[in-house]
């Protein structure tokens, strides 16, 4: 029999629907489908998409089990890999990873390992989810700073072998990125919630309202605890660097999404937080981090929102169906268009943003064609909110305070391979050490550092 | 969970309340701040520390009661519990020997100002102190100021206590007369800042104000309070709260101040206070 050359359809909400409201734009798969889905896997023997994949899942395994219609067992292998599958199986890049490399791309779409990823976590956390055997528990102690996807997963892996382990959170939630950044229609905070949930299960103990660098020192810890892994992410706003950028109504993309998700001024005065945004938003920047911006405003009620780049639709960073969601739900693109000021009016509130067309020339350092401004084109657009979303920078409040680690010229934490810096037990990864990059990419790194924790501790002895 | 375990009324809309933290306690210094939620659906405020026990593991806080969050934070009583409360947060001040200072608090940013206050004079500074507020009812903190001051001077803005008129005018008098001031700090509403600045000014006198913005997280995320420092972009959360008077850009901040007041007035209306 022919394989199907096209993944199944996922349904999701409509777009004049879903622009509506804040839930869940698909509504992933259900067994039936997955099972179909699962079938169109080769289970080809050198198995490419695991190479894909920074948390190694042994993906041709789980899906030869959904094929075979034993979902339980497809779980199990799913959860040997991965402590946050619901999350990765919504929010990863699944088509520059594991579906990139999937063989099946010869003849049309890769297998959907995305969908089945996510349909396992969402049966597994309506089944009730399993707790699986803990090694040994040694008598080591680990402390982890930023309950972030690198430091969830660096926590859960440590728990799992045995060691007893401490993540010290410096906001009242848990999820870091997860909660503050990705908006409720993409990543549900409730499936945070059931998947953070699972890593306490683990043993994992969890402290809010600590800020290390500050309440408490990586120093202090290290008192206490025979290794501190540090995923502090990276938390530190970039901005535009133009005239009128303090100007009331523009918003980092932080501030922006930590009110309208962590704070939920969505559901504001019912929350406390307000946000405003007037009628018109402009989104400046063009990854995953702006179309979240841009969505979101549709949802507050904005009647227009642009995203303005500087590159061309090539180059946005942002994962195809982020920007292919945004389109459906009208959101107005301004490529090859530069910010140069923002004015306000008499009272200094936003009105408009003057911009400049940009031209491609030659490749730059990243690779991609450098934007060069085309003189005598700048132009007005009338705006009322302006959301500043071209990257975060680490966060330097921990770094800054610890004794003699070593700091890279971005303000990141210099980590090998597997987190280690040059202080012996102290670890790093994710954002903090990378710069901003994606959650899976965390939770790799968070994943690395925790073996070589457990080695580390197992050496010390 | 924190546990409010002294409650003061130091005003009609001023309260003092002491929070049991011990961990925010025990790093806690002068011109920091913390920042807390009363309940799941409460947003995030801060307040700058007015004093902490390390012994007892407590930090006092003293706000004003000006919106939604700290009218409700006013209704709640000893034993009642805060949702959360992080902190220390921000620069400690600079306690350094200056030789005179002249500390300047006006209205609820006298709390703020009294630990510097006693840190300045514990260092060995001359201490000159002057508190304004715009009526004597208003005024804090006055004998616990008094106490670590060599000289205080009130004035109030009717003239119900100390002198009638600003604290700017006091400081004026003090430079006027010639009186060799080392550095000059001022805390309270921003038009007062600004107006303080303005005088030290000409005469180049080290000032040092401390700024209240809105904030969320208080870590250097979010970048909502920042501040333009010298035609720089600072975050008071993290690079802050105290920064050179001279150099802040007053009117952006008032103007950064107004974001969301229409905002707080419905939640106001809608909660009923």
């Amino acid at each position: 029999m022919a394989v199907r050359k096209t993944k199944y359809e996922m349904a999701e909400q409509s777009a004049k629907e879903r622009i509506k409201n804040f839930n869940e734009v698909p509504y992933g798969y259900n067994e039936k489908t997955a099972i179909e889905e699962a079938k169109r896997c080769l289970q080809c023997k050198n198995r490419p998409c695991v190479d894909g994949c920074p948390v190694e899942i042994d993906i041709p395994e789980f899906i030869k089990h959904i094929a075979e219609g034993d979902i339980d067992k497809a779980v199990e292998i799913l959860k040997t890999k991965t402590n946050l599958p619901a999350v990765c199986g919504r929010v990863c890049p699944y088509e520059s990873q594991c579906e990139g490399e999937c063989t099946l791309k010869k003849i049309g779409e890769p297998v959907g390992i995305g969908r089945l990823e996510r349909f396992l976590a969402d049966y597994e956390r309506k089944k009730g989810v399993k707790i699986p055997k803990k090694a040994k528990p040694t008598d080591k102690k680990v402390a982890v700073v930023g309950a972030g996807p690198a430091g969830l997963t660096c926590a859960g892996d440590l728990a799992k072998m045995g060691h007893s382990v401490t993540v010290f959170e410096a906001l009242h939630d848990p999820g870091g990125v997860l909660m503050y950044g990705i908006p409720e229609f993409r990543l549900p905070k409730e499936i945070v919630k059931a998947e953070v949930d699972y890593i306490k299960k683990l043993g994992v103990e969890i402290k809010y309202d600590i800020v290390v660098g500050k309440t408490i020192t990586v120093d202090e810890l290290m008192k206490d605890y025979d290794a501190v892994f540090i995923g502090t992410g990276a938390g530190l706003p970039r901005w535009l660097r133009i005239p009128g950028e303090n100007l009331d109504g523009v918003y980092s993309a932080n501030e922006y999404l930590t009110r309208v998700n962590m704070m939920r001024a969505y559901d504001f005065p019912n929350y406390d937080t307000p946000v405003k945004i007037g009628k018109i938003v402009a989104t400046f920047g063009a990854g995953n981090v702006a179309m979240d911006c841009a969505r979101t405003s549709l949802r507050l009620g904005a009647e227009k929102s642009y995203i303005i780049y500087r590159r061309s639709d090539v180059e946005m960073p942002a994962r195809d169906e982020e920007i292919e969601h945004a389109k459906e739900e009208g959101v107005i693109f301004h490529l090859l268009t530069n910010p140069v000021k923002f004015t306000g009016d008499d009272k200094g509130i936003l009105k408009e943003v003057e911009c400049i067309k940009m031209k491609l020339g030659e490749p730059d350092e990243s690779g991609r064609r450098r934007p060069i401004p085309i003189e005598g084109s700048n132009f007005k657009i009338q705006i009322d909110t302006a959301l500043v979303a071209i990257g975060q920078s680490p966060n330097p409040l921990v770094p800054k305070t610890v004794k003699g680690l070593k700091i890279g010229k971005w303000g990141n934490i210099e980590t090998d391979e597997d987190g280690r810096t040059n202080i012996p037990e102290i670890f790093a990864g994710g954002d903090i050490a990378t710069g901003a990059a994606t959650v899976i990419l965390a939770m790799g790194a968070g994943k690395r550092a925790a073996r070589a924790i457990d080695k580390y501790l197992k050496l010390k002895k | 969970m924190y546990e409010i375990i002294e409650k003061k009324v130091m005003s009609e809309t001023v309260k003092l309340m002491k929070i049991k933290a011990p961990l925010v306690a025990k790093k806690a210094k002068a011109g920091q701040f913390i920042i807390l939620r009363i309940d799941e659906k409460g947003e995030r405020i801060p307040l700058t520390i007015a004093d902490y026990d390390r012994k007892k593991g407590t930090v006092t806080v003293i706000f004003m009661e000006v919106g939604k969050t700290t009218k409700h934070l006013g209704t709640l009583n000893v034993g009642d519990f805060l949702l959360n409360f992080v902190g220390p947060l921000g620069q400690p001040s600079d306690i350094e020997k200056y030789g005179t200072v002249v500390m300047i608090g006006g209205g609820v940013g006298i709390a703020p100002l009294y630990p510097i206050v006693r840190e300045l004079k514990q260092m060995g500074n001359y201490v000159i102190s002057i508190l304004g507020a715009r009526n004597e009812k208003l005024l804090m903190l006055e004998k616990e100021v008094e106490k670590h001051s060599d000289e205080l001077y009130i004035t109030t803005d009717d003239g119900s206590k100390g002198d009638k008129g600003f604290v700017s005018d006091v400081l004026q008098k003090l430079i006027d007369e010639g009186r060799k001031i080392g550095m000059v700090m001022a805390i309270g509403p921003v038009i007062m800042m600004k107006v303080v600045a303005n005088v030290t000014r000409p005469y180049k006198i080290k000032t040092l104000v401390s700024l209240n913005p809105i904030m969320v997280d208080g870590t250097g995320m979010c970048g909502g309070c920042r501040v333009s420092v010298g035609n720089e972009t600072k975050f008071a959360c993290v690079d802050g709260p105290e920064f050179d008077g001279h150099k802040v850009d007053y009117d952006n901040l008032m103007l950064r101040n107004r974001r969301f007041v229409c905002e707080e007035e419905e939640s106001c209306k809608l909660a009923g206070v």
